[in-house]
């Protein structure tokens, strides 16, 4: 019975442009701050990490990063998506099978190739949640299946052989040794499609279906079509996961990584509400860089590496009740 | 007067929708002309909302014609309505509450200096364009709403409650604006349990008994008894009753419930009152003034900032509705969506509370379980037909499941905030009369009411609440609309009445 | 929208609509009942009392597992850390075989921990109101790894899945009766009856159906939902033991096959991911139905991959005729 309030007065948001900017992106900002503790401790702990080590960080983190923004989009439309590591596998499987052997002109033709049918893998995960009306969760999860099923049909092991060329994109330096190639591509790619994405009218779409889907019903967005969209969306970032996968590794392997619930994880440390509409992609990939730093310290550190898994499950849960406890307080306030 | 089909601007014939075994409309019919502001009216359950889903798109109907300008429409979706010329503004506006407003007039394609203007024309000068919409007060955003649909320039416009939420203030800007679409070219169909604004702005009224069009009436000083008439077909004559008060019991005794200096946050800062038993205090405040939040603090759902609670002259404290309730003191929420379990049964709705407490957790018995809510309901005349799902009720028989679950258990004190509000007069009517009996069977209860009117109709005494401390106290038997309006906005008896002070209340 | 039609419509157009809304179980067995005909007739003479025995043995610690997620999605959430605990169970107490207390102690010390786990996961989403699926989540990070840390400190001296467990888990009273539904029949009784008949299974319902409402009636969320992830997580332990009986192993990964499946049992049974409506009857079903399927796809010849295929076009195809059938309007 609070929910009506007496002021009528405008909005109360007083500042503009950086702080009102900083406001609405207070826990990647957070997030950053967080990172760079780590990255100074990580120096103190281990005084030689420096480029070499950025490197392998920023290879590490490219296929889940790219899984993270796939799981974010979805997520801000307000659904799930279970069946990322599939897609991922499946389109991995498919680079690396279709690349043997080939010229790099072929090799070309297989990314674009690929990359379209990241699209219609999600469109196809998006089209059966609207048409059947089953929870996003279910349909997704029957959906890893699915995917994982074709992986295995197209290559029963790991094997195939990456083009040479799609390799050297993301191994190695860009001019410095401290700008790595891998993270360059991550942020490219991300940068040109989500934000121009983001700022177009399917983009503002997306968030308000996942934000509150009677009012976009009645605001005259068409749910269906985009959720579809969306869930498109995160078949291509999917792809592009599975692409950097095969161009890490040089082979495809048909067994899905631990990436979906890796970046379901992702997401909600970077402030993506599981609720949708709320959140972006960039601090979900600023997550993903602060659990690779974690893991990566844990060996600096010695530390028994089966206890990496077991501090990523504490830190979930300590930031998110972090969280929960400063909402409650501001409540109480 | 005879009016050919081409001079209507929205026309709908026979349109008929059926859920299940659930008939929403049998045959409902309305012929709105140009320039005009057209009543839909009806009793809860005759059928309003899923008429209005329909013309406006966000339902199919099963049968019927719909016309606009002349030309017959199908209508699939509120996009394609719009672009037929028929906007409509919900009772939960249509903002996306993550965007900020600047995005969600891109989102509709709402030309921002028209919106600005209806705005303004709204009472609201200043808005943050920037503001996310989630932060905005829900009066903010049914304006916000309303200004959008106008800017849009609609042929049709149709008002769903929109009066429901606001402050008086806001609602006499509403109704200004309204009034001035009247003789355009423009149309509106405006929908409202609240008869005065009827009267105020409509030239006509379409009423709808038991899904089916059953009269048209031109509005006049007189209409209201012939549309109350029609809405409510042969039980008309019970509704003007009063509920009988029954003497009102001694107050020498300890009060059940005493409330010093409450205060919570900035709304809250000031509220002493005592309640007996036997009797029913009234709480009468405009939108906003610190009622909710009293209200959350008694029924124990926030803890105040200061001052004292004591129940049978013992100072309580409460942490959890769950305290508030072993003291006594039972809610009843306004929201019945707040309050229900949709998809369990009436049973289960009605036995929630008793099965609340861990002591409570193991074996039930039925046998009792099931005599206790039969009784209730019974006593509250519960149309239980449909008790598989309690969302398949209507939302009259569902607001009296909310009620009979603390009648089930023998109330004490009870606390009602706006029970009434959105449901048919034959409902309000029992509520009245339920309360009343209570009350003479010994209970205290708190009422808070939107609608006035009851509160002569019901209250032993009422307090006027305002700015977050009690202004007045005002006994049942003198608490007539006017006298309660004017104690509302804190103004003295014999000053002007509030039209012409709304800038005061703005601030 | 509440009048009310003469009831002999409902017979004509609603009365599959209601049976199967009001009455899941039904037309699921039907389901079940129409796989086991199939297997018939795709290999004819295998459906027998011991081919029963083998499918009601592989479909026990799924169901139970799928009672957990039940349970959990009443209230609108899932438990993700199923597999990690139910691994976790078997394995710890195949390192403590050769301890002083034997199996037993081995069992008692991880339906324990199990239960620490879930009073854990309870306290983060009932107190401090993490998403469930982030809770359990994160807690299956936790126990996965402490595990493995645990495979680890123990030198394998010798560890091995008890002889008790592999007979619980594998054997049977002549083949018909597998030795497990000593175990599993008490425990659907429990919950099944506890569900119906208890103001605990009446909150969980509530809690799931709507949260508000439960706490104005003055019921305290956190409490049930800390004892109900206490119950999942301890059922969860129970399943792990059965099903590293069953396969006679015990690793850290052990029940993470099921874990996906548990949650598509539920759903298959009737259970509303949403909370609030569902039951443990259904589950059973619905557990049954994916035991068949399987035994199906493999005796029809599908290789793996394509049974996965198949597996999950099955899923969407029985929750969205489900969906279909129980929608409203």
């Amino acid at each position: 019975m609070s929910a009506s309030a007496a002021t009528i007065e405008g909005g109360r948001a007083r500042g503009v442009g950086a702080s009102a900017w900083a406001r609405r992106n207070l826990w990647t900002i957070g997030l950053l701050g967080l990172l760079v503790l780590l990255i100074v401790f990580t120096k103190l702990i281990q005084p030689s990490y420096g480029a070499g080590g950025v490197q392998s960080l920023a290879i590490a983190v490219l296929p889940l990063g790219f899984a993270a923004v796939a799981q974010a989009i979805v997520v801000i439309a307000g659904g799930i998506d279970l069946s990322v590591g599939s897609m991922m596998a499946l389109t991995s499987v498919i680079t690396a099978t279709l690349m043997q052997g080939q010229s790099d002109v072929f090799g070309v033709g297989v990314v674009i190739g690929v990359m379209l049918l990241g699209l219609l893998l999600g469109a196809i995960n998006g089209g059966l949640v609207v048409l059947t009306r089953v929870p996003d969760i279910i349909v997704t999860l029957a959906m890893l299946f699915v995917w994982a099923g074709f992986a295995l049909i197209v290559r029963a092991a790991p094997g195939g052989q990456a083009s040479p060329w799609l390799m050297t994109i993301v191994n190695g330096k860009f001019f410095s040794e401290w700008v790595p190639k891998a993270g360059l591509v991550l942020l490219i790619v991300v940068a040109v499609v989500w934000i121009p994405l983001s700022r177009s009218k399917i983009g503002l779409s997306i968030y308000a279906i996942g934000s509150n889907q009677l009012a976009a019903f009645r605001s005259g967005i068409a749910i269906g079509p985009t959720k579809v969209i969306a869930y498109a969306f995160a078949g291509l970032f999917a792809a592009i996961g599975g692409l950097s996968l095969t161009a890490s590794t040089g082979i495809g392997t048909p067994v899905p990584g631990p990436y979906t619930l890796e970046s379901v994880a992702a997401v909600v440390l970077g402030g993506v509400s599981l609720a949708g509409g709320r959140g972006g992609v960039f601090g979900p990939i600023v997550a993903v860089v602060t659990l690779q730093l974690i893991q990566t310290d844990m060996t600096f550190l010695n530390v028994n590496s089966n206890l990496a898994i077991v501090a990523q499950g504490v830190i979930l849960i300590g930031v998110l009740v972090l969280g929960s406890v400063l909402e409650m307080r501001r409540e109480r306030a | 007067m005879t009016v050919t089909a081409s001079d209507l601007l929205l026309e709908a014939t026979g349109v008929s929708k059926t859920y299940g075994a659930v008939v929403a409309l049998r045959s409902a019919s309305l012929a709105v002309r140009p320039g005009e502001v057209h009543a839909l009216m009806g009793a809860n359950g005759a059928g309003k909302s899923t008429f209005v889903k329909i013309l406006t798109g966000a339902v199919r109907p099963d049968a019927g014609r719909i016309v606009v300008r002349g030309r017959e429409r199908t209508v699939h979706s509120p996009v394609e309505a719009r672009r037929g010329g028929v906007v409509s503004v919900y009772q939960e506006p249509a903002v996306i509450p993550d965007l900020d407003i600047r995005a969600n007039l891109r989102l509709t394609d709402t030309p921002v200096d028209a919106f600005r203007h209806w705005l303004s024309e709204l009472g609201i000068d200043r808005l943050d364009l920037s503001a996310v919409a989630r932060r905005l007060p829900l009066a903010t955003l049914r304006i916000v709403d309303l200004a959008r649909a106008l800017a849009i320039e609609p042929d049709v416009l149709m008002l769903d409650e929109m009066t429901a939420a606001l402050p008086a203030n806001l609602t006499e800007r509403v109704l200004a604006v309204v009034n001035g679409q009247r003789g355009t070219a423009r149309s509106v169909v405006f929908i409202s349990h609240r008869m005065i604004e009827i009267g105020a702005v409509c030239d006509r009224a379409t009423v709808l008994r038991e899904g089916e069009t059953v009269g048209v009436v031109d509005v006049t000083a007189g209409s209201e008894d012939r549309i109350v008439e029609l809405m409510l077909g042969q039980i008309a004559g019970e509704s003007r009753e009063v509920a009988e008060r029954t003497a009102r019991a001694e107050s020498a005794a300890t009060p059940r419930l005493s409330a010093r200096n409450l205060a919570a946050g900035t709304k809250l800062t000031d509220v002493s009152f005592d309640l007996h038993p036997g009797e029913v205090l009234g709480v009468v405040a405009l939108e906003g003034q610190g009622q909710d939040e009293l209200f959350d603090i008694l029924a124990g759902s926030a803890r105040p900032s200061g001052g004292n609670l004591l129940v049978d002259g013992e100072p309580v404290s409460f942490g959890h509705p769950a305290d508030a309730i072993r003291a006594g003191l039972v809610y009843v929420a306004a929201d019945r969506a707040e309050a229900l379990l949709m998809q369990r049964s009436v049973r289960e709705n009605i036995a929630l509370p008793f099965t609340a407490r861990p002591a409570r957790w193991g074996l039930i018995d039925l046998r009792s379980e099931r005599r206790t809510v039969d009784q209730a309901v019974q006593t509250l005349q519960i149309d239980a037909r449909a008790g598989n799902e309690v969302r398949r009720l209507s939302g009259g028989n569902q607001q009296k499941v909310t009620i009979a679950r603390w009648v089930a258990g023998g109330v004490r004190t009870m606390l009602c905030f706006d029970p009434t509000r959105g449901i048919d007069i034959r409902t309000k009517q029992q509520i009245y009369v339920l309360i009343r009996d209570l009350a003479a069977a010994g209970a205290a209860i708190l009422l808070y009411t939107s609608e006035l009117k009851e509160v002569q109709l019901v209250c032993d005494r009422a307090i006027v609440v305002f700015g977050g401390h009690v202004v007045e106290e005002i006994a049942g038997a003198d608490a007539d609309e006017a006298t309660l309006l004017r104690a509302a906005y804190h103004l003295r008896s014999g000053a002007q009445l509030p039209e012409e002070l709304t800038a005061v209340a703005e601030r | 929208m509440s009048a009310i039609a003469d009831t002999s419509h409902w017979r004509s157009t609603g009365a599959w609509r209601t049976l199967f809304r009001d009455q899941p179980t039904v037309p699921l067995v039907g389901l079940l009942a129409l796989l086991v005909v199939a297997i018939e007739i795709a290999e004819p003479g295998i459906v027998g009392p011991a081919w029963v025995g083998v499918i009601v043995r592989a479909a026990i610690p799924l169901a139970i597992l799928a009672g957990c997620q039940t349970l959990t999605m009443l209230t609108g959430g899932i438990d993700l850390s199923v597999a990690a605990i139910g691994s976790m169970a078997g394995f710890v107490t195949a390192t403590l075989i050769h301890s002083p207390g034997g199996a037993v102690q081995g069992v008692v010390v991880v339906l324990i921990v199990a239960a620490l786990a879930g009073a854990v996961t309870g306290v983060g989403v009932g107190v401090f109101r993490v998403h469930p699926l982030i809770m359990t989540l994160g807690m299956s990070f936790v126990v996965l790894g402490l595990s493995n840390v645990w495979q680890l400190q123990t030198v394998q001296t010798g560890a091995g899945v008890p002889p008790q467990l592999r007979t619980l888990g594998s054997g049977g009273f002549l083949e018909v009766f597998p030795y497990s539904l000593v175990v599993f029949v008490p425990l659907t009784l429990l919950i099944l009856f506890g569900l119906r008949r208890t103001g605990y299974g009446r909150l969980l319902y509530a809690i799931g159906d709507n949260p508000i409402a439960a706490r104005l009636s003055g019921a305290r969320s956190w409490q049930v939902l800390v004892v109900l992830y206490v119950i999942s997580a301890v059922l969860a332990a129970i399943a792990g033991l059965l099903v590293s009986g069953l396969s006679n192993t015990a690793s850290v990964s052990l029940v993470d096959g099921y874990l996906l499946s548990s949650v598509a049992a539920a759903v298959i049974g009737g259970t509303s991911i949403f909370g609030g409506r569902g039951g443990f009857g259904g589950t059973i079903v619905g557990s049954l139905i994916l035991t068949v399927l399987n035994a199906l796809l493999i005796v029809v010849g599908l290789p793996e991959p394509s049974r996965q295929v198949v597996f999950g076009g099955i899923i969407v195809i029985v929750a969205a005729a489900y969906t279909r059938v129980t929608a409203e309007s």
